[in-house]
């Protein structure tokens, strides 16, 4: 579905991403992990249209989308559900998620979207309670419920989500990894950034390691939780500590 | 049947796509882990971030047998020993040992590969699997096992017991699937002769045969004597071990497991890809390795790729069987020459023997190759005209295979030089 070769992308003279080549099939919940200012956001920033990459290939169902615009992108199927929520506080949960449907009512098929809110809601019950309730006195895990539900409105064929367990309680983090891991019965395919590599292997089908801007490895959820590297590196296991002769 | 389906019918764009992700990632861990491979990337100013397609692997050195014995034991490895759970070597019978080591997720691969190949090969969960591999430290056996367990099928490990004892449990046990040489099938349906054991009293189905070339003609006669389907597997401890490439039941080439390892097929002169179809020699890139990746190992073997749609549905390209080594390789008047060529032409010949000898010398400048054939004892003591006539057939049989004019003189099997056991199949005597 998606296919990435060789991408790079930076912020003016810094070059964040190197050469990263990467891919994602349908209906797999890829992971990408790796430590802060590896190039995790970065890279979805620049598959999204919201950054310009300076060399590669970007291809969404094999055709190159590097260079058009977040909106033409969103249209062809692929959606973001960005680093901290982002979520339209002055307006209700239920505004929120109608906004996230624009790209159906361009396509002309607006008529779906009260029947796809629907479908949020039985994802995200505690939404449905909170329905007419301003997206602005939602909690933490609340907002990233409703993040995630309103790039869902857009029928995307792929979800893109940016770091979702930040700042949330371990308890709301589990509830969110829950409802990922979910999406994908629902046959969805979704691209994870996570820090919590621990909480994104656990649901992932494959994973990349990325490091300085390049992917260092690359391999099913559960080979990256059994590679020494990662557990030392990403999943805080001291083995140093553990292979010590007393 | 398929082990890995998705993987083994991908079609080719996914698979370049997977290729160069663990192309890309490989050569980033060889630079950073392993001081051979990050001094040799320095020296030649090879930059490990700037391989951007599949066919910048060829601005990359080529590792060689030899690289492997001067960094004894463990100067390959990638990763720190405590991360490593295996150790094997390779025979060393032509030099000093070669080591190699597996991380968990290293046998864990090998598992599922050799599983495709056992999958390939007609093996299911409801076979009983005799494997007659010397366990120890020598690849074959352990890589075959893991893939039979991960089957699901029976797996006994008699390991390289007599022939006499592997008839004997063949037998009793009920064995389907025989795991072993080519040479060492030839020997047990020998013996099964001489113990007067019928075919009928066996459960056997399939062969799966490897660690060395054989032929066609060998085949045939494996499959006609034991009652078998039987097919060719690949690999090399320096790489993985067995599960590199295997038949599958159509029996027209191995499908290499692509997606772990990147092969080329180079002419072993000039070293500059072959087309395909045209034999060269076989180079191997693994693509998942942890403990002991490798980047352009020349195997030695020499073999071609067939890349025509294969009726099994497996996408993965095939290599032909192993034809020989590039060791064995001659050079006769600018022409290359390999021994299997030879035995290939004398197999197809009524009236002579497997057993022949090239000699090859030069006189006046000119190099003359005579090939020493064993006739049939029939043959050898009747008239001198029907002698002649085969001689002959050969000579002109030989000298069109090959493109060069060759001689051919008929010899007594015992004239032939025997060295420890095994037959010398080329004399050298020009001075180069």
């Amino acid at each position: 579905m998606l296919q990435i070769r060789n991408l790079a992308a930076g912020y003016g003279q810094l070059k964040v991403l190197r050469r990263v080549t990467m891919h994602v099939s349908a209906g797999e919940i890829v992971t990408i992990i790796g430590t802060n200012g590896a190039g995790k956001s970065t890279l979805l920033k620049t598959i999204s249209g919201l950054l310009r990459a300076t060399d590669g290939q970007i291809l969404f169902d094999k055709r190159d989308i590097r260079g058009m615009t977040t909106e033409e992108i969103v249209y062809l199927g692929c959606s973001l559900v960005p680093e901290g929520r982002q979520v339209f506080a002055p307006m209700t949960v239920r505004e929120n998620l109608l906004l996230g449907a624009y790209p159906q009512y361009r396509r002309k098929a607006g008529n779906t979207a009260h029947r796809d809110i629907d479908r949020v809601f039985s994802l995200f019950p505690r939404l449905k309670e909170r329905e007419r309730q301003l997206a602005g006195t939602l909690s933490g895990g609340e907002q990233q419920m409703l993040a995630i539900g309103r790039a869902l409105m857009a029928r995307p064929r792929l979800v893109m989500m940016d770091e979702p367990s930040m700042g949330l309680a371990p308890l709301i983090v589990r509830d969110i990894f829950s409802i990922i891991s979910a999406l994908r019965e629902e046959k969805n395919t979704v691209l994870l950034v996570e820090q919590n590599a621990k909480a994104a292997l656990a649901i992932a089908d494959r994973g990349y390691v990325i490091e300085t801007g390049r992917i260092r490895m690359e391999g099913t959820a559960e080979d990256l939780l059994a590679n020494r590297d990662v557990q030392r590196a990403y999943l805080g296991r001291d083995l140093d500590s553990e292979t010590k002769v007393i | 049947m398929y082990w890995e389906a998705v993987k083994e019918c991908m079609d080719r764009e996914s698979l370049e796509q997977l290729q160069l992700e663990r192309l890309q990632s490989t050569l980033l861990r060889v630079y950073m882990n392993v001081p051979f491979y990050r001094k040799k990337f320095d020296d030649l100013r090879i930059d490990p971030d700037a391989f951007r397609s599949l066919d910048d692997l060829r601005r990359l050195p080529f590792t060689t047998k030899e690289d492997l014995r001067t960094s004894y034991p463990y100067g390959m490895f990638a990763v720190p020993l405590r991360e490593v759970v295996r150790i094997q070597a390779s025979s060393g019978t032509t030099g000093m040992p070669t080591v190699v080591g597996y991380t968990r997720n290293d046998i864990k691969n090998w598992s599922h590969l050799t599983a495709r190949i056992l999958t390939a090969g007609g093996v299911t969960q409801n076979d009983i699997v005799q494997i007659a591999f010397d366990y120890g430290l020598f690849t074959g056996a352990f890589g075959l096992h893991y893939g039979a367990e991960r089957l699901g099928a029976s797996v006994i490990p008699v390991s390289s017991a007599h022939t006499r004892r592997q008839v004997r449990i063949m037998q009793d046990f009920k064995t389907t699937a025989l795991l072993c040489t080519p040479s060492h099938a030839v020997s047990i349906a020998d013996t099964m002769v001489e113990m007067g054991v019928s075919i009928a009293s066996l459960s056997l189905k399939y062969g799966l045969f490897g660690a060395e070339p054989w032929s066609e003609a060998m085949r045939r006669e494996l499959e006609d004597r034991l009652k078998i389907v039987a097919t060719d597997n690949y690999g090399l401890s320096e790489v993985m071990g067995p599960g590199v490439a295997g038949e599958c039941l159509e029996r027209k080439g191995l499908h290499i497991n692509e997606d772990h390892f990147l092969v080329e097929v180079v002419d072993p002169e000039s070293l500059e890809p072959v087309a395909p179809g045209q034999t060269g020699e076989l180079v191997i890139t693994t693509l998942t390795k942890e403990a002991f990746p490798v980047v352009r190992f020349r195997t030695r073997d020499l073999t071609s790729l067939l890349t025509d749609p294969c009726p099994c549905g497996r996408t993965l390209v095939r290599m032909a069987k192993v034809t020989g080594r590039t060791d064995d390789m001659l050079k006769v008047r600018g022409t290359n020459v390999f021994p299997s060529q030879i035995e290939a032409v004398l197999f197809e010949i009524e009236g002579t023997e497997p057993h022949y000898q090239i000699v090859v010398d030069r006189k006046g400048g000119v190099d003359e190759m005579t090939v020493m054939v064993v006739l049939s004892e029939s043959l050898f003591f009747d008239e001198m005209k029907k002698q002649r006539e085969l001689i002959e057939r050969i000579r002109s049989r030989l000298s069109a295979e090959l493109g060069i004019v060759v001689e051919v003189r008929p010899v007594e099997k015992k004239t032939l030089e025997q060295s420890e056991g095994k037959a010398r199949r080329v004399i050298d005597k020009r001075k180069l």
